[in-house]
């Protein structure tokens, strides 16, 4: 090391990074770990591929099934990809140092479950309307199909980040998350294709897609709170 | 600036005992923290020494007894502790994914001095190499990087920072340590190795463990 002899001086509070600067860094590991974007996507696309080679392809079996199985595998594709969201971090010893900030956990867990939603929901919503092509879904649930994914799967990112949080310390987490996470998601799952559904009966579905706004609102601000103390208890043992 | 009885406390410690998965690792430890001091925790192997320090910032709740940041006790002046607090543990907080001058400006400081920091520790020429390409020594010196920067915090807890270090970097760190103390910072660390540091103080966990058959087993007569 050499010796250049500065010396600043010590100073009473320390500076931290801010919400932004939390959700860059977040995005920019996002970026780098691609493999990590492209699994949950790749699952999504290949199961709904593969459904017409399993249940037959006949067009009105597969547009009556369609909404169900794309919300489905939709939350499959989220939950899978979960389970790693603070395990990096809780390894090298990040998770500790965002429990130390002066600032609260708060922050840290809605900036990885922004970046989760934007790195896996985001897209799933993006591909829906090819998926749902594939699957012979009446074209009045398009729209609604994309909002009510757009809405829910940030909705489960944030819950998913509850269960990651409670099952970081454990080696296999899996099936617990699986536990913990999947009866939260269900509000979620019957709102979505509710909401699809009724697009393509020909009904309004805007109460559906407002439940599914007010769920994101609720998960939005108590998801993170929930997920920050299950993050503490994980860390103190 | 030397320690002095005058010296204010910044982080005091009365009758503490800590547990760990329901065991009881030491109690009655007492002992008190001034400005411009330091003190080195030693300890055998599971004696308890990485507990104490998460104890003391607040990340292990396990434990009885008083703990008191500038008079003020646990948990309410734990967030004001925080805010002078630089915690550097077994592991280092560095993210492998990020270069190190991407990990050091994470933690709020700018491009500048995050630069000058990283050449200080010996990673001039690595600070855009992602850090899973660096060896173990160097991601160590990533972590500790962050005591270089301008405005390091009062109040340094830091869990065998010397681990992989080789000797100049230990050269390099004891007098940053030194240089830290002068300024009226202080110093809690971990470490089994000695350090020069003029005016260091000790605490050995094993005088105040419960179980007296644990230093027997874990403690010198299996390893001297």
């Amino acid at each position: 090391m050499s010796s250049v002899d500065v010396q600043p001086p010590v100073s009473e509070a320390r500076t931290s990074p801010g919400f932004v600067a939390l959700f860059r860094i977040e995005m920019l590991l996002a970026l780098r770990k691609r493999a990590d974007i492209a699994n949950p996507l790749l699952f999504f696309v290949t199961v709904l591929a593969l459904l017409p080679l399993g249940v037959g392809p006949e067009p009105d079996l597969l547009a009556k099934m369609a909404p169900g199985m794309i919300w489905v595998m939709a939350l499959l594709a989220t939950m899978l990809s979960q389970e790693s969201l603070f395990r990096g971090d809780f390894e090298d010893g990040t998770l500790e140092q965002l429990t130390l900030l002066p600032q609260p956990l708060y922050f840290a867990v809605l900036a990885k479950s922004l970046v989760h939603w934007v790195a896996t929901g985001l897209p799933l919503a993006l591909l829906s309307p090819l998926l749902a092509l594939m699957l012979n879904l009446p074209v009045e649930g398009y729209l609604c199909l994309f909002i009510s994914l757009f809405l829910g799967t940030a909705s489960l990112s944030l819950i998913g980040a509850i269960g990651a949080a409670l099952t970081v310390a454990l080696r296999r987490p899996g099936l617990l998350l699986a536990l913990i996470v999947m009866p939260l998601y269900v509000p979620v799952l019957i709102f979505g294709t509710g909401a699809v559904q009724a697009a393509i009966d020909g009904y309004a579905y805007s109460a559906q897609l407002a439940i599914l706004a007010a769920l994101l609102a609720a998960a939005a601000a108590l998801a993170p709170l929930a997920a920050a103390g299950a993050i503490r208890i994980s860390l103190d043992n | 600036m030397s320690v002095t009885s005058k010296s204010p406390v910044v982080l005091q410690v009365r009758d503490l005992a800590c547990e760990r998965d329901g065991r009881r690792l030491f109690e009655g430890l007492d002992f008190s923290l001034p400005s411009g001091a330091a003190i080195q925790v030693k300890g055998a192997n599971g004696a308890g020494k990485t507990t104490l320090l998460r104890t003391l910032i607040g990340s292990s709740s396990d434990f009885s007894g008083e703990i008191l940041w500038r008079g003020n006790p646990f948990p309410e002046a734990l967030r004001g502790m925080r805010e002078s607090l630089l915690y550097i543990g077994h592991r280092g907080g560095v993210r492998a994914g990020l270069t190190p001058l991407e990990n050091l400006t994470w933690y709020g400081a700018d491009n500048e001095s995050a630069l000058q920091a990283l050449d200080r520790v010996d990673l001039f020429g690595f600070e855009h190499s992602l850090c899973h390409s660096l060896s173990a020594g160097q991601n160590r010196r990533v972590a500790l990087a962050r005591m270089f920067l301008p405005q390091a915090p009062r109040l340094w807890v830091l869990d065998e920072p010397l681990t992989a270090l080789d000797v100049a970097g230990v050269a390099a760190l004891e007098k940053q340590m030194s240089a830290h103390m002068d300024k009226g910072g202080s110093i809690l660390l971990t470490s089994h190795q000695p350090l020069a540091l003029p005016g260091l103080d000790f605490i050995d966990l094993s005088d105040f463990v419960v179980d007296e058959s644990f230093t027997d087993i874990g403690g010198e007569h299996v390893f001297s």
